[in-house]
């Protein structure tokens, strides 16, 4: 490398600088220059692609884990404490000494630091290393090399399977039509396929790909984090600029599939990729224990002050009442005592140092040992493991597991959380007639496999194409034959006459069950299964690829008439697949699909292929998707519409006669679906004149050409031409409750969780689901909600809050007024969440048992959440399985995803994930009771503990003249704290079980009395006990040597035993059931603490100056005194309000009924 | 088969412990345990409370204040801090036999030899004879490391400084006769202090360890000539040293002066007259402390404790008291709700 001067090295970094933060940045091929010197690199100032996750390095690894360890507010203060101790005048201990805890608890968390840091800085080091294939210009191929040294504007190759090792620009794919698949689970979760479109044109690819031929400007924006989000253009020497999104992709981390080879121009790379930038590591959410816990540390540092006035205020008192010099005060080096004021003033920081452990050091690395233990626990329950799909309960946030057992308020999803989201396509109306279809043969849904991609969107349209076809073919003639004889069908195929076999069958099985009025035969359905047994089409890479798009399937395999029963689909929404498997149940079967054609297999087993012209995409505004064909006979341009039906219902052509008729039957067919709790969708078909489509077609181009506001403009073409459609009909798809939800719904109810159903269903669907899982009663008074305007809403909702209040202000009606509950529409729902009503809402809300909104948005789902838990105070839980519900997720103290059908989102936004509603019901009530009460117990034990030990070493303070001596060595002080009972609260944290499993779901109720465990209440009165032991553990060692030859430690030694049989045994009083641990535990900590101090005090003979603990130990326990002080003081400290608030809980748990766990083997 | 595996890969394993399923005993306080066992807890700590209670009764201590503030006192002549070398008497009498072997005390009150800085103000390295710590103490020591001429303090530190120098001399007053009682001096102090943890130089004679340092402030002799009766009783492992250099944990003290074990005085203390006499060297108005000496005999549990003997008995009763409330009530309520 040639030398430069500094100042061109300082304008280069400077210009680096620049580009780097440009809105967009010009890329160009790096092969022109390679091998040059870095100066002359023109992509010099983009970061390569190693990457580095650690969070230190090795030489600055303890300044910056200390910088951050200090971001703790209590390391700081011991810190600070220790370091008064440095302070000559202050100083209570020697110096060095008092260091000691803090720099175990410190090293105890740098050591997990380091550990963590270690294990990321591998698995950087291992991707980092990772080989890929980098063009290079002079060996005129792709030369294997190390992820690290992939840079900005290399060429890079992928073969299939393998993982992208940037963020690249698809410019060739092995696949002739320039697609390639790739699989973002390691990005988002979601293991269906996604299509990427390669670039053409940019570089000859024929017949081979030349890198050298790229000659292009890349201009691309500045990086970001959105996965789905893309922008960048091409600009050719000639000028002419080439668009390209997100679909031209390839994200680092992404493995690609089902293409033989990718070659993609690096536009991002290390930590500039997408997928790094998504990497924000774990959420922090404070647990609301953990902020109460806070406050209650607040009050120790009160107490510890006024302790420490105390003893300063009596140092002054006892100094002023000295009447001369006595020979035990000691003067400092010059022979001059201190003033008695200033004496007093310092022994303030004395007592602070000597009294420092009541605010307890280790409390806080106790609590994050303990909740690791606690998700141990949890995610391992078997309870909580899903066979079907192998997964266990994932926690991903790690401090909030006590909330658990704070739930008050759940906001739950419908669809797929409450329901199985497994489609079962029921019923439909085809124009203006219901038929029914009985329970799906097998094949339906056992081989749906859900997956969300947005390029199944084109898929997705086809099925629209396909019902079509079914209804067309299928159905008409039933009413033809059968029924409607003066029907007219509009669109009469050619083919229609050739009818299938199993219409056939249809027809006589109708006619055989003449009873059965339209309903389609279930013989039917179930002949076929025998006739083609269905085969779960899994494992080799050709039959993925026709999984994922069923695109290349057929052809690929050579064999399309025979493998069409081993077809399965993959949709982006459930119903898509329900339509598409229910057609083929009738054996219209889609055979494939590619971007511009949609193959189907009619019964007669000819194939129709449509031509697909365009499709436009489903947004949340219109509600609706279409897909424009021409018809492969008839040779018209037709749109196929699919979407809800109040966004269809209005576009329909101008009504007249029979069409109005038609329109009229089919909302009723709707409305009755709603009420049986199907999910409805519409149909509609229109013949789009030629010309018609020529103008229009000017337009969409257009639009999507546009750089800006290219949604709304296409969304406007799309509504331009979804108008004057005419209806085709309805469908009823049903979601099936999943296993155990109305027992669920009812013992979270009983455990005092108000339930509310935040859903985009119809209110008719919801209400139907509502009673299905017994959110609502048959007796309920249920108040519907759904009104136009503010005026109305503000009335409705004054109405319902003066009926609601005169029920339950009458007395007479406690008893017997039916639960009040709640439905709202999304519309009446965003007024009554304004800010001038939303006190009024809440306040109906509250008297309600259960609130179902129907029809809301995401965003409504986590206002509501947001109000709720703001307004109410109350602790929410929000649980759903989609992306629409992560909103909502987030919003609550807790989120919980279902890892269901619909993607990963909800999952990867949530706090916990469980793969059934119905796994919430031990979550909540055994787990979330048990970490509360565990962790609860836990920190009042702590609290208890330190101040029960510290207050031996203050009332011993009034005895020794306010002068801040220990009269236990400091050593065993430390040890006390960090060895000696450190490990049994802990246990008693991870493994309690105050009332066992069985019972806790036996008996929700204990839910909610668990929840108030831990409040100023529970604290004060173990501060109280503390303060009880400690002066029952001090005076009475006191009195019995008292005017005795016990010297300082010989004294402090019972005391420091006696203080240890009461702490522990205090917690063998709270430990309500014992295990081998725990016995383990409780003896070990003893035996410990005998072993320990007997060394200790055998081996140190100067070892500890000035304090000397030689043999006291051992002489005390030669003594027969010593064991009978030990007694005593121990059965006094634990007898009184130990044993009256013991023999008090049985009382009240007898009283109760409550045997609590006795059969917990 | 290797999806199988995977199945099989996540799923916890189902053991009473991941399960939380441990056998588990779960202390039920029912009557039936709770009843009897607090009639054992009673009757057990009685039966102590009683041995402990019969035992101190045994046990005889004599006081004998000698502080000398009050003008009657024989003392007071002493108690004047400008009076140097005072010799005081002071006479009593022993009714009846005060048996032995009797431990011969002597106690201040007010005196806080648990005082922190006071405490820490000595240096533990020369008193385990390190050579090196007589020419340069521990600061912690300070002030008592180096007297104005800048040499050494050999104890150094304020609790070898203020060492208590009175002493004691009990003459049995027989037909008119003094007839002292002979002290025993030896194994006052712990043994480990002795043996272990105070050692002096090994450095004969034992003065030469000492050249180059200087005596405390406050002693009127070095610590090589602690007892001039017996020279192996000097320096560091001077037994009056070791008992002074234990510090006691509360103010109100006794620390142990002699034993009376030898000759006559082998079965106690015969009844009739004595008299103490008192080298009175040691000030203690300076802290309003009392001076006094205390004879007392010992038996198993040390000194005369009458404390812990009561507090027995009463928890005790307060367990069958308890028992048998319990019983009432037990009998009165839970028999009909149990039928």
């Amino acid at each position: 490398m040639t030398w430069r001067s500094p100042l061109a090295l300082l304008r280069d970094a400077l210009r680096g600088q620049r580009a780097r933060e440009k809105e967009l940045r010009n890329l160009v091929s790096n092969l022109p220059y390679e091998g040059l010197e870095k100066g002359k690199q023109p992509n010099r100032h983009f970061p390569g692609n190693a990457i580095k996750t650690t969070k230190y390095t090795l030489l600055l690894f303890i300044p910056m884990n200390l910088f951050e360890q200090f971001h703790r507010l209590a390391n700081i203060y011991f810190v600070g404490l220790a370091i008064l101790n440095f302070v000559p005048v202050v100083n209570a201990f020697q110096p060095e000494v008092a260091l000691i805890p803090i720099c175990i608890i410190m090293a105890l968390t740098a050591l997990k630091d380091a550990w963590e840091d270690f294990r990321r800085y591998q698995s950087d080091r291992k991707l980092n290393n990772t080989p890929c294939l980098i063009y290079s210009r002079k060996e005129k191929q792709f030369m294997e090399r190390r992820w690290k040294d992939v840079r900005v504007g290399d060429f890079v190759k992928v073969f299939c399977n393998e993982i992208v090792p940037a963020d690249l620009l698809l410019l060739h794919t092995s696949d002739p039509n320039g697609v390639c698949h790739i699989e973002t689970a390691n990005l988002d979760g979601e293991t269906n396929l996604k299509q990427r479109r390669a670039m053409s044109g940019l570089c000859i690819s024929d017949p081979e790909f030349k890198p050298e031929s790229f000659d292009s400007l890349v201009v691309c924006e500045r990086p970001n984090n959105n996965l789905n989000h893309f922008k960048c253009y091409a600009e050719k020497p000639d000028k002419e600029k080439v668009g390209a999104g997100i679909e031209s992709l390839l994200l680092r981390g992404c493995t690609v599939r089902n293409t033989d080879t990718a070659v993609g121009f690096v536009v991002y790379a290390g930590h500039e990729t997408k997928s790094m930038l998504n990497n924000n590591g774990p959420r922090y959410k404070r647990s609301k224990l953990e902020r109460k816990l806070n406050i209650d540390v607040i009050f120790c540092v009160i107490l510890l002050f006024a302790m420490c006035l105390v003893g300063s205020l009596g140092h002054f008192v006892w100094l002023q009442k000295q009447p001369g010099v006595p020979p035990y005060l000691v003067a400092d080096s010059n022979g001059h005592l201190d003033s008695p004021g200033l004496s007093a003033f310092y022994m303030f920081f004395t007592m602070i140092i000597l009294l420092q452990v009541l605010i307890p050091i280790s409390l806080y690395v106790s609590i994050e040992l303990v909740k690791i233990g606690q998700i141990f626990f949890i995610a391992n329950d078997i309870d909580l493991y899903d066979e079907e799909t192998d997964s266990r309960v994932q926690c991903k946030a790690l401090n909030i597991t006590e909330d658990l057992g704070q739930i008050e308020y759940i906001f739950s999803d419908k669809t797929g959380t409450l329901t199985e989201n497994k489609m079962v396509f029921r019923r439909c109306s085809i124009m203006g007639t219901e038929y029914a279809h009985k329970e799906n043969g097998n094949p339906l849904h056992c081989a749906i496999l859900f997956k969300q991609n947005e390029l199944m969107q084109h898929l997705s349209l086809l099925f629209i194409v396909i019902l079509h076809v079914f209804i067309y073919m299928h159905i008409q003639p039933a009413p033809v034959a059968v029924l409607i004889l003066d029907y007219n069908p509009p669109d009469t195929l050619p083919n229609l006459a050739k009818m299938s076999g199993s219409l056939r069958r249809f027809i006589t099985s109708w006619q055989r069950k003449p009873k059965r009025n339209r309903i389609f035969s279930e013989d039917s359905v179930i002949e076929e299964d025998h006739f083609n047994p269905p085969v779960k089409t899994e494992g080799s890479g050709a039959i993925s690829g026709l999984q994922t798009c069923s695109l290349h399937a057929p052809s690929q395999d050579g064999k399309p008439a025979t493998t069409s029963d081993n077809l399965s689909y993959e949709a982006e929404s459930p119903d898509e697949a329900a339509l598409v498997y229910a057609a083929k149940a009738y054996g219209f079967t889609l055979m494939g699909r590619t971007p511009n054609s949609v193959t189907v297999s009619l019964p007669s087993g000819k194939e129709l292929v449509f031509e697909v012209l365009d499709t436009l995409a489903f947004d949340s505004v219109r509600k609706r998707m279409s897909i424009l064909v021409r018809h492969p006979i008839t040779k018209e341009y037709v749109l196929y519409s699919k979407g809800a039906d109040y966004a269809i219902m209005e576009l329909l052509e101008h009504l007249c006669g029979k069409q109005k008729s038609i329109a009229a039957d089919t909302q009723r067919h709707l409305d009755c679906y709603a009420r049986e709790g199907l999910r409805t969708l519409c149909f509609t078909k229109k013949v789009v004149s030629e010309k018609e489509y020529e103008s229009w077609s000017v337009n969409r181009q257009r639009a999507l050409a546009a750089m800006e506001n290219r949604e709304e403009l296409t969304m406007d073409t799309a509504v331009q031409l979804e108008t004057n459609l005419s209806l085709l009909g309805a469908t009823g798809i049903e979601d099936r409750l999943q296993e155990g939800v109305p027992d669920t719904i009812v013992a979270l109810r009983e455990a005092g969780i108000q339930v509310w159903v935040l859903t985009g269903d119809k209110p008719e669907t919801a209400v139907n689901i509502g009673y299905a899982c017994r959110l609502l009663e048959e007796e309920d008074l249920v108040i519907n909600m759904s009104c136009k305007n503010t005026l109305a809403c503000t009335s409705i909702l004054d109405c319902a809050l003066e009926e609601v209040r005169r029920y339950s202000n009458d007395p007479r009606n406690v008893d017997t007024t039916p639960d009040i509950s709640l439905v709202i529409d999304g519309r009446t729902l965003t007024m009554a969440l304004s800010s001038d009503l939303q006190e009024r809402f809440v306040d109906l809300a509250k008297h309600c048992r259960t609130v179902l909104c129907c029809r809301v948005t995401p965003l409504q789902k986590s206002r509501v959440v947001k109000v709720v838990r703001e307004k109410l105070k109350v602790m929410t839980l929000a649980i759903g399985d989609g992306a629409n519900d992560v909103n909502m997720i987030q919003a609550a103290d807790i989120g919980i995803g279902i890892s269901g059908q619909e993607g990963m989102q909800a999952v990867m936004a949530s706090d916990f994930a469980i793969s059934h509603f119905k796994h919430l019901k031990k979550l909540l009530l055994v787990h979330g009771h048990w970490c509360y009460t565990r962790l609860a117990n836990m920190i009042i034990y702590f609290f208890y503990k330190n101040v029960a030990y510290v207050n031996l070493l203050f009332w011993y303070q009034f005895f020794c003249g306010f002068s801040g001596t220990a009269m236990i060595d400091y050593w065993l002080m430390i040890f006390f704290n960090l060895f000696f009972t450190s490990v049994p609260p802990i246990m008693f944290g991870i493994m309690d079980k105050d009332i066992s499993a069985e019972m806790l779901l036996g008996v929700p109720e204990l839910y909610r009395m668990g929840q108030g465990e831990y409040n100023f209440k529970t604290f004060w009165i173990s501060m109280l006990d503390a303060f009880y032991q400690s002066l029952v553990c001090f005076f009475i060692p006191y009195i019995a040597y008292r005017d005795s030859d016990i010297d300082v430690f010989t004294f402090g030694t019972p005391l420091n035993t006696i203080s240890l049989f009461t702490i522990l045994l205090h917690l063998s009083i709270e430990i309500k059931a014992w295990t081998v641990v725990h016995w383990v535990i409780i003896l070990g900590s003893v035996a410990i603490f005998f072993i320990v101090t007997l060394a200790y005090s055998g081996t140190c003979i100067t070892c500890n100056p000035p304090s000397n603990p030689y043999w006291i130990l051992q002489t005390q326990m030669a003594d027969p005194m010593f064991y009978l002080i030990c007694v005593i003081t121990t059965v006094v400290a634990l007898l009184g309000p130990r044993m009256t608030e013991g023999t008090k809980k049985q009382q009240h748990l007898r009283k109760n009924h409550f045997t609590p766990g006795i059969k917990s083997n | 088969m290797v999806k199988q595996e995977q199945e099989i890969a996540s799923r916890p394993d189902n053991t009473a412990f991941t399960q939380q399923r441990l056998p588990a005993w779960q202390p039920m306080l029912s009557a039936g345990i709770v009843i009897p066992g607090f009639v054992l807890i009673g009757l057990a700590f009685i039966g102590i409370g009683v041995a402990l209670f019969v035992t101190s009764q045994s046990i005889t201590v004599m006081e004998l204040d000698y502080t000398g503030v009050e003008r009657t006192s024989p003392c007071f002549r002493c108690s004047d801090p400008n009076v140097k070398n005072c010799v005081c008497q002071l006479d009593f009498s022993i009714a009846s036999l005060f048996k032995g072997p009797v431990f011969f005390y002597y106690g201040l009150t007010n005196y806080f030899q648990n005082y922190r800085r006071y405490g820490v103000s000595k240096d533990d390295d020369q008193l385990s004879g390190d050579l090196d710590s007589f020419t340069s103490p521990s600061d912690t020591c300070s002030p008592y490391e180096y007297d104005s001429n800048n040499k050494p303090i050999v104890p150094c530190g304020s609790v070898a400084n203020s060492m208590f120098n009175d002493t004691f001399k009990l003459y049995q007053i027989v037909n008119g006769t003094k007839k002292q009682v002979p002290f025993d001096g030896k194994g006052i102090a712990w043994w480990t202090d002795y043996n272990v943890k105070y050692r002096n130089p090994s450095v004969t004679p034992l003065r030469d360890a000492f050249n180059g340092t200087v005596k405390p402030l406050f002693w009127p002799r070095p610590a090589y000539e602690l007892d001039p009766s017996d020279p192996a009783n000097n320096g560091f492992i001077n037994q009056d040293f070791l008992v002074w250099m234990r510090r006691a944990a509360l103010p109100d003290f006794r620390k142990l002066y002699r034993r009376i074990t030898e000759g006559d005085y082998a079965q106690g203390l015969p009844a009739g007259n004595y008299s103490l006499e008192i080298a009175y060297n040691y000030p203690v108005l300076s802290f309003d402390g009392r001076k006094k000496v205390v004879l007392s005999n010992v038996s198993w549990m040390g000194g005369k404790n009458e404390f812990l003997g009561i507090a027995y008995l009463v928890i005790g009763s307060l367990c069958i008291v308890m028992s048998i409330i319990m019983l009432i009530v037990y009998a009165k309520f839970k028999f009909p709700e149990e039928e």
